[in-house]
């Protein structure tokens, strides 16, 4: 989220979108119905159910699954072909007025530089055009340039109209004029709105381009960077934020630092390559804040190897692991299941071994019989957990999964019991980047431990057997910092002091030499003070402020609001430096005054900046620096080279799809997305599977665990298995509510209870008749006996974004028929 | 375990005169309910078995979000969801379906037994196990079809409105979790006012017939409903003019206070009995009949 | 249920009880006592979605030296600006994700070609763990690519983290997969 929680309360109008957040989120969902009760604030739903979320909707709008980069491009062609967005703001902070080079073209779904070999971009075809005298990028404030972001956006969507809209997504003309309308109805100074969404966006072949068209339109209303604004993911899990941000993904390290490619040969090398420079020196140049990134890894380095990373071996660069190429999901599966895999042109091992603390693949899927098969093929496999979930038990998984029989799976199986949530203390980040300690309430039942310590006896362990067997690279494990008072269990306090960093020795005062900023030993107060010569070891930049010498940050309790906004400075702590909204410095307009003085973020009042923490240098005048300081430009990007699979977003049918593009029907689906090609990976056709499925959550369970709880009240409430089917399909296929009905996609078949329903309708798609049905992920062949059932990814595809590899669980085809 | 409370008593079944001493005064509180920002996430229901420590029920999906199609001994608190066509769309309908603790409550009125179930002063109807006999009779006098025999215990149950909680001076458990807020606790006033804004506010909206429901059959009740079709209560599964069956009332008001020949209340027992299998005056409306065995 | 009634029926014929029908006492009301008048409370965050709402746990004992603590209880915590002691039906049965009986106890093994689990001591578990790990790794290092860049990497292992872990664990769990040259690594946040 780029705001909070809380801050929902201050919107005028709500676009929940790609996400159902009554249903997933209720608690945060309050602030919704604050905004609608005490500020008559809209809330607009869109959704291909009517759900939790559109029942207490002002106006609910029906769209196909997979198609919401349509819809959104329509209102972005709305709000400009009706001048309803803020021309002030798309001015002072978006890259609008940017000029792009002759080199950037579209044509018939393609973007310019296209390598139909490699399914691949060339993205240097979409730069900005330099100013011929500066350098700099070519700027036209007057928006007028046809060759501006601003004017190249315009004839972008130009084909985006109501009627296309319709074609498209199946929403009725009038029903999306009005959405249109109270959308953009926010494209004023004294209005703000917010966009939210969940798993419903970023799990598509388009995903990353449907959240970018978001942005895009709330960058145009001038939503971004305000109390009431922003574009806010709600995150599903307790601590996916926290597993992002300190590395759990492989191509980042902690802080979103990158991991080290091949190529980067040394840490000079690696830095500059990762170190972005500031191409617009000009009057509202960017901050350009990652030019700080060489502090961040070099303090990352010392608290990764201590005091065994000096200058001369590069604070332990060669250690660190590089990567060629992808390593995400659904490598990981298809690579242990060929058992190899090809990079940079030579053959290396795929995964023979597999370590999973609280994740359980074969449930998370997608195609969980390819799962299964690929972890038959494992040597090992280690699964800390709280409850015997699917993964550990794929060697007894029933037989629609096509388990090798036990007798012929070699693979060794280790279950180890894991503490629960209460049973061990420290910190989880939410979704508005609040960190907040939790206290350890009771101990870990029968031999369970905790996953720090389980994880901390197998590093132990390792490092011995090294110590005494020796092996490749054995500096790696020795010279790792684990100087944890009991290396056994480390305390997570500690560890949290670690992630915020300090001084390891006295650090000077740049403002006056003969001042210390921090002396040896001391906790840094946040990351402007970390060093880029190994004076000073940080484990995660972001979290740096996290646990100071004031103490541990996260576990502040202090109500109050000062603002009346719902920051809360002093509850707990939120990253970037305790900051409550991100970007806003963009609450403000060209001179420092707020858009809506109602709502500031943040002010300028005449010597600093005062509010919010202000994402920006807190003395720096008005006009100084652009308010996006973390992008080379400075300002927000309604048009983006960086992305894998264009700089605009357009419309791709989902690799699953019932009709062709009608945009452009021979670039149909994303031309940059990834297909797998074993022989577990079926793709099914329209013309076999005419109808569009779409996966969710239910508010009463919680992913794959909660039906494990024997005598469970959450059992009580949702016992089991459905899917939902709309009505007039229903009668067609002659299927009763509450009988059993059979669902198959090109993968495999699930069984299930119907629940015919009216909040799925029948849609109109590109002059065809056409069906949506959906169902709950919940249950699986693990649980408490009484509530197992199919597991839902049985059916999903592998398909994926090109920019984040998400597996493409929201839109696919089936067939239904009565079981 | 039960312990004795002092909380003042304004009414109690099956008693001649008054038990209120009139040493303090304690103002009634209520629920509110507003089912227009009403997301049906169950949390309620959930807070309600844990806070009661109610026993868990086997369920099935039948193809539905509701968890039961009616209440249930050992489940006082149930989202009734009903989908309905509505001005060229559809609307989603959930309502907090439990006690709605009336003014003048009917199951008091019809209980033979002394003290079984009791009104206290401020307002909430409670069923007190170790007085209650199990004749059912509250079943009989309820307009709105909540108490229920309890078969383990051979007792009647029902939502005691967390009186546990709020005697010492929490709200009840279901309000508590609410996360969007749709339920609040306070003063019987204070929510009505509540109601009120918040039904101007609907109709400002377009709902002309928003109301809020608290209806005068029952001297109004200790939870009060915002309704945005109050022109269709039955949509919300809730009677339109609820009000306590005639022969409950004929025998409190009349034959009760002449039941000290006991043989009476064996005679008013057994006509109040056929209530039962009588015209049911609002217990029909669209309740789905209770499929699943008593606990 | 008939009996109950039919006894009060009988009962109130033969007129056994004389006072039937009205009460000359002054009620007094039996209620439940307040079930965590005197539990313990620990401040924690709820650990399903990612709104973070702040929950209570209510235990047995005053943590005493010869209490055993349990879990008897959860609710939300009023401070938490987000939450405001508000839970989802999830959040409100964290009792039941504590305490429920099909949570793992011990540590299990299940051997290459087999059909059921064994029960393992940790140490034993640990100890193959390591070596499993040491084996892989000596085996499936690659100390340069194919085109002769120094990459000292370990594809022979995967290793993924889920969405409950804390910031600390991921940490250290980021700190050991470095060390050990992972580069399979991914968390929940991908699905």
């Amino acid at each position: 989220m780029t705001n909070g929680w809380v801050d929902i309360k201050n919107t005028d109008v709500i676009l929940a979108m790609g996400g159902n957040p009554a249903e997933n989120h209720p608690v945060g969902f309050k602030w919704f119905m604050e905004a609608k009760k005490t500020r008559g604030a809209k809330l607009v739903a869109v959704d291909p159910r009517f759900t939790r979320t559109a029942a207490t909707a002002d106006l609910y709008a029906p769209i196909r699954a997979g198609s919401d980069i349509a819809f959104l491009l329509g209102i972005i062609r709305y709000a400009i072909e009706n001048k309803r967005y803020h021309e002030d703001y798309v001015k002072v902070h978006t890259n609008g007025p940017y000029v792009v080079s002759e080199k950037f073209e579209f044509n018939d779904g393609l973007f310019s530089g296209f390598d139909a070999g490699k399914t691949e971009y060339d993205k240097t075809a979409w730069a900005y055009e330099p100013d011929p005298k500066t350098k700099a990028y070519g700027v036209d404030p007057t928006l007028q340039n046809p060759r501006s972001v601003f004017q190249l956006l315009k004839k972008h969507v130009e084909r985006y109209t109501p009627e296309m809209v319709e074609r498209i997504c199946g929403t009725p003309k009038d029903t999306y004029l009005k959405v249109c309308q109270i959308v953009t109805s926010t494209g004023v100074p004294e209005k703000a709105g917010t966009i939210t969404y969940a798993l419903g966006w970023t799990q598509h072949s388009t995903a990353v381009q449907m959240i970018r068209a978001a942005a895009m339109l709330q960058l145009l209303l001038g939503n971004v960077g305000r109390p009431g604004g922003g574009v806010n993911a709600f995150r599903g899990h307790s601590n996916i934020q926290g597993a992002t941000d300190i590395a759990g993904t492989f191509d980042i390290l902690p802080g979103y630092l990158k991991t080290p490619p091949g190529s980067s040969q040394t840490l000079k090398d690696y830095l500059e390559a990762a170190t972005p420079t500031t191409l617009n020196k000009e009057a509202w140049a960017s901050m350009n804040y990652w030019q700080n990134y060489p502090k961040f890894m070099v303090s990352l380095l010392k608290a990764t190897y201590g005091k065994a990373a000096t200058k001369e071996n590069d604070f332990g660069y060669a250690w660190l692991p590089k990567v060629d190429g992808n390593y995400s999901w659904m490598y990981i599966c298809d690579d242990m299941y060929r058992g190899n895999s090809t990079r940079v042109g030579g053959k290396e091992p795929g995964p023979e071994g597999f370590i999973s603390f609280g994740m359980n693949p074969v449930g998370l899927g997608p195609n969980s019989k390819k799962w299964v098969a690929a972890l038959a093929k494992l040597k090992w496999l280690v699964v800390a957990e709280n409850v015997e979930t699917e993964t550990p038990i794929f060697w007894k998984s029933p037989k629609q999964y096509d388990p090798p029989e036990a007798s012929k799976i070699q693979t060794e199986v280790f279950l180890l019991p894991a503490a629960d949530f209460a049973e061990k203390d420290g910190t989880f980040t939410n979704s508005a980047r609040w960190m907040q300690w939790k206290w350890k309430a009771v101990d870990p039942p029968g031999q369970a431990k905790s996953d720090q310590e389980i994880l901390a006896r197998i590093f132990l362990a390792v490092r011995d057997l090294y110590k005494k067997e020796g092996g490749p690279l054995p500096e790696a494990l020795a010279n790792l910092s684990w100087s944890y008072t009991n290396p056994v269990e480390p305390d997570l306090g500690e560890v949290l002091k670690e992630i915020n960093g300090k001084a390891l020795s006295d650090i000077p005062d740049p403002a006056d030499k003969t001042k210390t900023l921090k002396t040896a030993g001391q906790q840094v107060d946040g990351f402007g003070q970390l060093q880029d010569d190994g004076s000073t070891m940080c484990g995660n930049w972001l979290h740096s402020g996290v646990f100071t010498e004031a103490g541990n940050n996260a576990q502040r309790r202090s109500t109050a609001d000062p603002t009346g906004l719902g920051m809360y400075h002093n509850w707990a702590f939120s990253w970037p430096a305790n900051r409550r909204i991100m970007y806003n410095r963009a609450s403000a307009d060209a001179e420092g005054k707020p858009w809506d003085p109602k709502r500031p973020g943040i002010v300028w009042n005449g010597e600093k900046w005062v509010g919010d923490v202000p994402d920006m240098k807190p003395d720096a005048p008005p006009g100084t620096f652009g308010a996006f300081i973390m992008l080379p430009e400075g300002v927000g990007r309604l048009y983006a080279s960086g992305m894998n699979d264009g700089p605009f977003p357009e419309h791709y049918e989902a690799v699953e799809a019932p009709i062709d593009n009608p945009l452009h029907p021979k670039v149909t689906s994303n031309p940059v997305s990834k297909k797998f090609s074993s022989d577990k990976d079926i793709y099914g056709k329209k013309e076999d599977f005419p109808i569009v499925c779409t996966t969710y959550r239910l508010t009463e369970h919680f992913h794959y665990w909660t039906q494990h709880q024997h005598d469970g009240v959450l059992n009580e409430l949702q016992p089991g298995f459905f899917v939902e089917i709309p009505e007039g399909l229903a009668q067609q296929k002659g299927i009763a509510n509450g009988s059993q009905v059979k669902v198959t996609s090109a993968r495999g078949s699930i069984q299930g209870v119907a629940m015919v329903t009216k909040r799925l309708r029948p849609m109109k798609i590109d002059g065809k008749e056409m069906w949506q049905v959906g169902f709950p992920i919940h249950w699986g062949y693990a649980g408490d006996p009484n509530h197992t059932g199919p597991l839902a990814n049985t059916l999903t595809p592998s398909a994926m974004d090109p920019n984040t590899w998400t597996p493409e669980f929201k839109a696919f085809l089936v067939r239904i028929e009565k079981a | 375990m039960s312990v004795q409370q002092n909380l003042e008593i304004r009414r109690s079944s099956a008693s001649v005169w008054g038990s209120q001493s009139g040493m303090r005064s304690v103002p009634t509180v209520s629920k509110y309910i507003d089912t227009t920002t009403c997301i049906g996430c169950k949390a309620c229901e959930a807070a309600c078995i844990e806070w009661n420590d109610l026993r868990h029920i086997a369920t099935e999906q039948t193809g539905t979000y509701q968890t039961l199609p009616t209440l249930h001994a050992e489940y006082w608190n149930l989202i009734r969801f009903n989908e309905r066509d509505f001005d060229g769309g559809l609307v989603w309908l959930m309502r907090k379906d439990q006690c709605m603790h009336c003014e003048e409550p009917g199951c008091l009125a019809a209980c033979p037994a002394p003290g079984a179930i009791v009104q206290y002063a401020n307002g909430i109807v409670d069923v007190n196990p170790d007085q209650c006999i199990g004749c059912k009779y509250c079943e009989t006098g309820c307009p709105f079809d909540v108490p229920r025999f309890h078969q383990t215990t051979g007792k009647m149950a029902k939502c005691t409105l967390c009186v546990d909680r709020v005697s010492v001076g929490l709200e009840p458990a279901c309000i508590k979790a609410c996360p969007t807020g749709c339920l609040q606790f306070g003063t019987k006033d204070d929510m009505v006012a509540l109601g009120a804004r918040r039904v101007e506010q609907l109709k400002s909206n377009g709902f002309t017939n928003a109301l809020l429901y608290n209806p005068e059959g029952v001297h109004g009740t200790g939870v009060v409903t915002v309704l945005a079709h109050g022109d269709h209560p039955e949509w919300y599964q809730l009677p339109r003019d609820p009000h306590v069956p005639i022969l409950v009332r004929f025998w409190k008001s009349f034959l009760r206070p002449l039941g000290a020949i006991a043989i009476f209340g064996a005679v008013i027992g057994a006509l109040t009995h056929y209530t039962k299998f009588g015209p049911k005056e609002v217990r029909g409306v669209d309740a789905p009949d209770r499929n699943l065995p008593d606990a | 249920m008939e009996l109950t009634r039919r006894g009060f029926l009988k009962a109130t014929a033969v007129g056994s009880t004389i006072a039937l029908g009205f009460d000359v006492a002054r009620a007094k009301a039996e209620m439940r006592e307040f079930k965590i008048s005197r539990t313990t409370e620990t401040r924690s965050v709820c650990p399903y979605c990612a709104v973070g709402c702040g929950v209570i746990i209510h235990t047995l004992g005053d943590k005493s030296k010869n209490a055993k603590a349990s879990v008897v209880h959860v609710e939300g915590d009023p401070d938490q600006p987000v939450s405001r002691g508000t839970l989802c039906p999830k959040g409100i049965t964290l009792k039941d994700d504590i305490t429920h009986k099909n949570r793992l106890t011990k540590p299990k093994v299940r051997r290459p070609g087999s059909d059921h689990w064994e029960d393992i001591s940790w140490d034993d578990a640990i100890a193959k763990i390591a070596r499993h790990v040491k084996d892989t790794r000596d085996k499936c290092f690659v100390a340069k690519n194919a085109k002769g860049e120094v990459v000292n990497r370990n594809p022979g292992i995967a290793m993924i983290g889920g969405c409950t872990d804390t910031n600390e664990f991921n940490y250290l769990q980021w700190k050991v997969i470095t060390a050990l040259g992972v580069p399979y690594r991914d968390t929940q946040a991908r699905v």
